[in-house]
């Protein structure tokens, strides 16, 4: 579980009932210092993540959303499952890539001339795409079909749908 | 499909473009090659696609705007329909790997009609790219495939980061996604032991050094095959340079001088190899396909140097790729085992040699 307010993984967890309302509250440890919180000190092996990293019992591993990959999953194959991969496991991978390139952190050649499409175009390409496989399992084939148009109209947009905003980084 | 039929592994006769004899610096370099790594953005890489995402990606490929001139001549070859026959073929003229032989998934080959440039789709990535040209081409061999991912980008949507470049299933292929490989024949090296000097020098400066087969295989025939591991933070043109104007042509002198001081120093040495290997490729009964690698290099060599002229250079390059098990099996029998697949190697091979 992360933070309400960052990505970190949250430490201070609370359910406040307010007006009859539930709602929860998950805070990291700087948020809650900073909402007044005084967390209960963490266990050793969490304190010490840098030194035994073994013993190391985190948050929850993420999943990527774009193909349902785990870290653990990753460390196995040592591939990555899809494009978003290298958004949601940036951290493990960043220093795996630059070891495997001699040290080197950024691309310098070329990349495509046509935009990629913004991310959310590709979130999307990304659920019809799952839509469409789960069509075709169900035998559902006059909605596969509807879906396999609209993937394929939307092939095009891609390039153009881009209203001049860099990739993501 | 811009005309471009489906045809089946048979399709592919000519012995491919590799073993064309008389190539720029043929003594040593057999071929060039450079692969590009591409992925379609919005879909999941092959590893985690589910058969029909695969076949999806298969189709938005082969819709895609290939080169008028390339579609015309394009053969696909559906590997799922191949015979492992045929896919074992297609292995052996290096127009896929082993791996996307062997794997179940949906996936797809498009070969050129000289068999040059061949696209797999969903090997590791979506798209492997290559062009294979004969002799010392990296250049010109960078410069085709490079048109046809610009061509290919027109109507696809590549998944790329501002970061990391081209994305790739693996992190080890990151940024450019290319691999720039040669072919070498390095006999010299070999008997004079210097190999191991190669080996140490290509891992400092971050290449790799595999055998005939590519991952994981022998250097079967002293063929090794040399190539860049580093794709992120150097741009194609500098790696090109990097490679092409100063790591080659350096392996290059370097076995041409071992082989020259061999004829110099050693003649007797190094005619005794080649005369030994010609005997016993023109007398032998059975030949095993490593032993026969071997010896036909020792003849590669020994006509390099000018020490025989026997046998025509193009018939041993085109023995090195008929000696294979399942180009053998195309001539001799597809159902023959492995003690009846010796025979007919040595058969084939004595006819050829014109032996006894
Ligand atoms: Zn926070
Ligand atoms: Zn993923």
């Amino acid at each position: 579980m992360n933070c309400d307010h960052c990505d970190k993984p949250a430490v201070v967890h609370e359910v406040v009932i307010k007006n009859g309302a539930k709602t929860e509250v998950h805070l990291c440890q700087a948020h809650a210092a900073m909402a007044g919180y005084v967390p209960e000190p963490q266990p050793l092996n969490v304190l010490l993540t840098n030194i035994a990293p073994a013993a190391r019992k985190g948050p929850p591993a993420p999943t990527c959303p774009g193909c349902t990959m785990t870290l653990a999953q990753f460390r196995q194959h040592g591939q990555v499952g899809c494009e978003q991969c290298y958004e949601v496991f940036g951290a493990v991978l960043e220093p795996l890539i630059e070891r495997a390139h001699a040290g080197r952190t950024h691309h310098a050649g070329r990349l495509p001339r046509r935009r990629a499409a913004p991310i959310d175009l590709r979130e999307l390409r990304m659920r019809l795409v799952r839509e469409l496989d789960e069509a075709v399992a169900a035998e559902q084939y006059e909605r596969a079909a509807r879906l396999r148009d609209r993937l394929h109209g939307l092939g095009g947009e891609g390039a153009t749908a881009g209203n001049g905003e860099p990739l993501k980084e | 499909m811009n005309g471009s039929r489906t045809g089946d592994a048979g399709d592919l006769r000519s012995g491919g473009p590799w073993l064309d004899a008389g190539s720029p610096d043929g003594d040593v370099v057999i071929s060039s090659r450079v692969r590009l790594a591409r992925n379609l953005s919005g879909f999941p890489f092959p590893r985690r696609a589910t058969a029909p995402q695969a076949r999806e990606v298969i189709e938005a490929v082969r819709r895609a705007a290939w080169p008028d001139d390339l579609a015309s001549g394009l053969i696909w070859v559906g590997m799922n329909d191949a015979s492992a026959h045929e896919r074992d073929l297609l292995v052996e003229r290096h127009l896929i790997s082993r791996q996307f032989a062997q794997n179940e998934a949906p996936r797809s080959v498009a070969v050129s009609a000289d068999e040059s440039l061949s696209v797999m789709v969903n090997e590791e990535d979506h798209l492997r790219m290559q062009v294979l040209l004969p002799g010392f081409r990296l250049v010109e061999a960078y410069q085709r495939v490079r048109r046809l991912d610009e061509q290919l980008e027109e109507s696809l949507d590549i998944a790329a980061h501002p970061r990391w470049g081209y994305l790739t299933a693996c992190p080890t292929n990151v940024g450019c996604g290319i691999r720039l490989s040669v072919m070498l024949h390095l006999p010299g090296l070999r008997i004079t032991n210097e190999i191991e000097r190669v080996r140490r020098a290509a891992k400092d400066l971050h290449l790799a050094v595999r055998g005939f087969y590519g991952e994981g295989s022998e250097s079967a025939g002293d063929f090794y095959q040399v190539s860049n591991q580093v794709t992120l933070g150097i741009s194609e043109d500098d790696l090109l340079a990097e490679f092409a104007e100063r790591v080659v042509p350096e392996v290059v002198a370097y076995e041409r001088e071992s082989r020259r001081l061999l004829a110099e120093r050693n003649a007797t040495l190094l005619d005794d190899r080649v005369f030994r290997s010609l005997g016993v490729l023109r007398s032998a009964r059975m030949l095993g396909l490593e032993e026969s690698m071997k010896l036909l290099s020792r003849l590669r060599m020994g006509l390099c140097l000018r020490r025989l002229d026997a046998v025509p250079m193009e018939t041993i390059n085109r023995l090195f790729l008929m000696v294979q098990p399942a180009h053998l099996r195309t001539v001799a029998g597809l159902d023959l085992n492995d003690d009846q697949l010796r025979e007919a190697r040595a058969t084939m091979v004595r006819k050829i040699l014109g032996g006894d």
